[in-house]
């Protein structure tokens, strides 16, 4: 049977990205314990524009978990109690009648806010745009089957091409670190053939590309295993490290090949 | 107007080689000197953006999330298509192609279905290249399964986040030509008009939605790949973002709006929890291979323990009424005898607005027969998000499912170029009409999706602007100044009713009368309630919204508004269609047009046509122009089930 509860909700208020910001505190009440923790604050927001007060700005999308958008820190952890699990899927059975609930956004230079719980990622796809692809033109593709590629490397692969950039990693290191998706992406392609020819460029360019935009670096505090809603393994560090110093032990391809011509 | 459809003729195996031989090209150097604007970044438009940068055009692509990476294409669980015939089945192009046209109750265009058939097999080569870490075997070669009721194993998939991998495939080969600057990218933008000079399209009008700031962007060419309509019925298993405002607008410039009543519905969703749902969620229709549906024989145990029914007291239903198929029945039978059940007073699970929606799915024979490991294997991903949404461990206690809006098959006419009425204006993925006809079938999206955005387009596209001059027309252009001017204006009005009632409020009862009088099963009665309710509550809308804050600045309750209000209008003519097609095909089921076993039943001789809605004027009604539908390889039959 579903229960009814009472919370209070501390929830970081910025109006946009030169506003100072500060916590405003709200009652939600009557809170059925089989919504979601985003369609919570959909009630409360609801009563927010009844009462001609702005609503609690957040991002979310699907709310399957799947797309990334929704992300906020929830009692000081990103995405909530649950493991494995996006704020969008995060229920109301976690948590009981009278609790009082912060809701922060991201906090991490390079992930300015935009508004409320809202914050600009797009520090994660200029690392991708710097290396995180395999460069193939449309049509230029062999035949699929004509590459085997054995079941564990690519079931390993797979792993790491789970990460759905959500940022919880960054939001959950001291460091505001960005190490967890940075090696996720450089694993998945270095872990396939397809990968491979342009291997040791993508792994200096998308290092350096994550050092400019401002992430610190990895110091090995695991905070951003734990919070990953995909179980992304901090093992994909080390190995994104290996790629980093094999890559930095030979000549970039731009300069090999212009010493050749 | 005479609708062209310029499909090719000829031997079907051959059109759109010649098609493709047929097409003007753009001299490379040629190339950067013409605007290409994409709208959405989802599989067909992510894949058509980067390709185009790859071919040297000059791309903007505008989203409304914050990254082109999370466009709805990412929730696709099951699969992707493509006659391989990796596993020497019996599978071809020709085979696809055929179970294509029939799956779509014969009401899809032949030629497009062909080309799209044959290009399913680029797409798995093009994807596995990109590095998409689709199922292999321990030989290392790609895994297939079989897939919603198909004879042969033509489906690859990606664990049960197939969606995610390709586009993820999709969105890097993107930020590769946003890295080398043939495509720029406008996230967080949302496309709020469309620009038309003399007939053609040449932008697009659009609203950041940080900042506020309507802009106009010219280009020479349009390309809208910004999905389906599905939220029009408020629940259904779309993001919360999916809107049809690119295409309604599109539509009110001109082009015409195709088969808007073609809906498709999934059988298995988690069923609403109460008032305050904010979307539904599906559920692979794999777990109909193993579970058993079945609701309780006596109404007094509707409130029981389904643990303590003994079998006796269970109607399996579908496994009583159609004894060879089963609980593997199409998508639209189980949906629909769902729904009967939970007419009659048999659902289960909790009351929503007075009614039960649900019915169990039960893995108790499963788990006894295979054993919990077994089970396990196969479906634990799926109890795990079935437990962390409902609080109920499905090893334990029978799942409770609902149908919910999945897909449209409606959308913008197109040609076989995938030029929609307005010349210039190109369309692709769900947003066009154009190949699964009036349902689809499972895996068959992402197919499309990719089809169009990799391979149709790329090559339709420079067709098309090997025909024009590039520039023109630029922000000062006064029909560009005329169409800003609209949009801002029409922000105003919104903003400016300051009445009670929430943008939110106004579309979960219209997604509700939609639901009840437009979804599963329709009847001229209820098409005709709807008809005369929607007009008032839009009336209402205008009247009696309410928006907080103002238009410049980030404002949810006005993105919401102008998707909402947007919806009222497709609302109608989905409806009017639903009531005009007098007939039962694939999605659309009109209760006075079934079978004796209640099945859909076309009506070939009246109806074997594309309705494309042409926009008259605001509050005229629309003209129904038609495209007679010819089958030359596939010949219409009647299916059966029992």
């Amino acid at each position: 049977m579903a229960r009814s509860m009472n919370l209070v909700l501390n929830v970081w208020r910025q109006k946009n990205a030169k506003d100072q910001g500060r916590f405003v505190r709200y009652d939600a009440k009557a809170i059925n314990d089989h919504m979601s923790f985003l369609e919570m604050l959909d009630v409360v927001n609801e009563d927010l524009a009844h009462k001609g007060e702005e609503p609690i700005a957040f991002d979310h999308d699907c709310r399957e978990g799947i797309c990334g958008s929704c992300g906020m820190v929830i009692n000081g952890v990103p995405h909530g109690p649950a493991k494995s699990t996006t704020a969008c899927q995060l229920h109301m059975r976690l948590f009981k009648d009278g609790d009082e609930i912060t809701i922060e956004p991201w906090r991490a230079g390079a992930f300015p806010v935009v508004r409320d719980l809202v914050v600009d990622r797009s520090a994660l796809d200029r690392i991708i745009q710097a290396g995180g692809y395999v460069s193939v033109r449309a049509g230029a593709a062999p035949e699929a089957n004509s590459l085997p590629v054995p079941k564990l490397d690519s079931d390993q692969a797979f792993d790491a091409a789970t990460c759905i950039g959500c940022g919880a990693c960054v939001a959950s290191c001291p460091n505001a670190s960005a190490a967890l998706f940075t090696a996720a992406k450089i694993s998945h392609l270095a872990l396939l053939p397809q990968g491979g020819p342009e291997r040791t460029d993508r792994v200096r360019k998308m290092v350096a590309q994550m050092d400019a935009e401002g992430f610190g670096h990895c110091s090995s505090h695991k905070e951003c295993e734990a919070v990953c809603p995909k179980d992304i393994s901090i093992s994909f560090i080390a190995k994104m490290n290996r790629e980093l110093i094999t890559a930095m032990s030979v000549a970039p391809n731009e300069i090999k090949s212009r010493s050749k011509g | 107007m005479q609708l062209d459809s310029r499909a090719p003729t000829g031997p079907i195996e051959q059109r759109w080689n010649e098609a493709r031989f047929k097409s003007k090209l753009v001299n490379p150097a040629n190339r950067r000197k013409y605007k290409v604007i994409v709208v959405g970044s989802g599989l067909a438009g992510g894949a058509a953006a980067a390709t185009f940068g790859e071919l040297g055009y000059n791309v903007s692509c505008f989203c409304y999330q914050d990254s082109p990476r999370r466009a709805h294409s990412i929730a696709a669980q099951g699969g992707i298509n493509a006659a391989k015939n990796y596993q020497n089945d019996g599978d071809s192009v020709y085979r696809l192609f055929y179970d294509t046209v029939k799956g779509g109750d014969f009401r899809a265009r032949e030629s497009n279905v062909y080309r799209l058939a044959e290009l399913s097999v680029n797409i798995i080569d093009q994807c596995v290249a990109q590095g998409v870490p689709f199922a292999r075997e321990y030989s290392g070669l790609l895994g297939n399964r079989s897939f919603g009721g198909a004879q042969v194993a033509r489906t690859f998939y990606a664990r049960g986040q197939t969606g995610q991998q390709l586009l993820l495939g999709a969105y890097q080969s993107l930020s590769k030509q946003i890295e080398q600057r043939t495509v720029k990218m406008h996230p967080r933008t949302e496309m709020l008009d469309l620009i038309v000079v003399d007939g053609v399209a040449r932008g697009i009008v659009t609203r950041d939605l940080v900042t506020g700031k309507v802009s106009a962007h010219t280009a020479d060419v349009v390309v809208l790949c910004s999905g389906g309509y599905g939220n029009v019925f408020y629940l259904s298993t779309n993001a919360k973002g999916c809107n049809t405002t690119a295409t309604w607008r599109s539509h009110r410039r001109g082009a015409y709006f195709a088969n808007p009543c073609f809906t498709q519905i999934h059988p298995t969703c988690i069923p609403q929890s109460g008032d305050y749902q904010s979307k539904l969620t599906l559920m692979s229709e794999s777990l109909r291979n193993d579970g058993r549906v079945w609701v309780p024989k006596n109404l007094a145990d509707l409130q029981r323990d389904p643990k303590n029914i003994p079998e006796a007291d269970r109607d399996y239903y579908l496994e009583r009424q159609y004894p060879s198929f089963g609980n593997l029945v199409p998508r639209d039978i189980a949906s629909r005898r769902a729904k009967e059940m939970c007419d009659l007073g048999k659902g289960v699970g909790p009351e929503v607005a007075g009614v039960r929606r649900g019915v169990y799915l039960d893995f108790g024979d499963a788990v006894k027969r295979l054993g919990r490991d077994a089970v396990a294997e196969r479906y634990d991903n799926l109890f795990q998000m079935y437990e962390r949404i409902t609080g109920e461990n499905p090893y334990e206690v029978p799942m409770r499912m609902y149908p919910a809006i999945h897909y449209t098959m409606g959308g913008l006419w197109v040609d076989y170029n995938l030029m929609s009425t307005i010349t210039g204006l190109f369309v692709g993925g769900e947003a066009n009409f154009s190949d699964h006809g009036a349902n689809r079938l499972g895996a068959s999206a992402l197919m499309q999706g990719l089809a169009d955005g990799y391979f149709v387009l790329p090559v339709t596209v420079s067709n098309y602007l090997a025909g024009v001059k590039p520039g023109g027309v630029d922000e000062s252009h006064p029909d560009v100044r005329r169409t800003v001017g609209e949009v801002e204006a029409r922000i105003q009005r919104l903003m400016s009713i300051r009445g009670k009632r929430t943008p939110e409020s106004f579309h979960r009862e219209l997604g509700t009368l939609m639901w009840d009088y437009c979804g599963m099963a329709r009847t001229e009665a209820g098409l005709k309630f709807a008809l005369a309710k929607i007009p008032e509550l839009k009336a209402e809308f205008y009247g009696n919204l309410s928006i907080v804050g103002s238009g410049e600045e980030y404002n949810i309750m006005l993105e919401k508004a102008g998707r909402t209000a947007d919806f009222f209008e497709l609302a109608e003519l989905t409806c009017r269609d639903a009531l005009d097609r007098e007939e039962s095909a694939g999605g659309h089921f009109r209760e006075e047009h079934q079978t004796e076993e209640g099945e859909a039943q076309r009506n070939d001789d009246a109806f074997s046509y594309v309705a494309a809605w042409e926009f008259t004027g605001e509050s005229l009604a629309p003209k129904l122009n038609k495209e007679p539908l010819s089958f030359e390889y596939v010949h219409p039959s009647q299916r059966s089930y029992k």
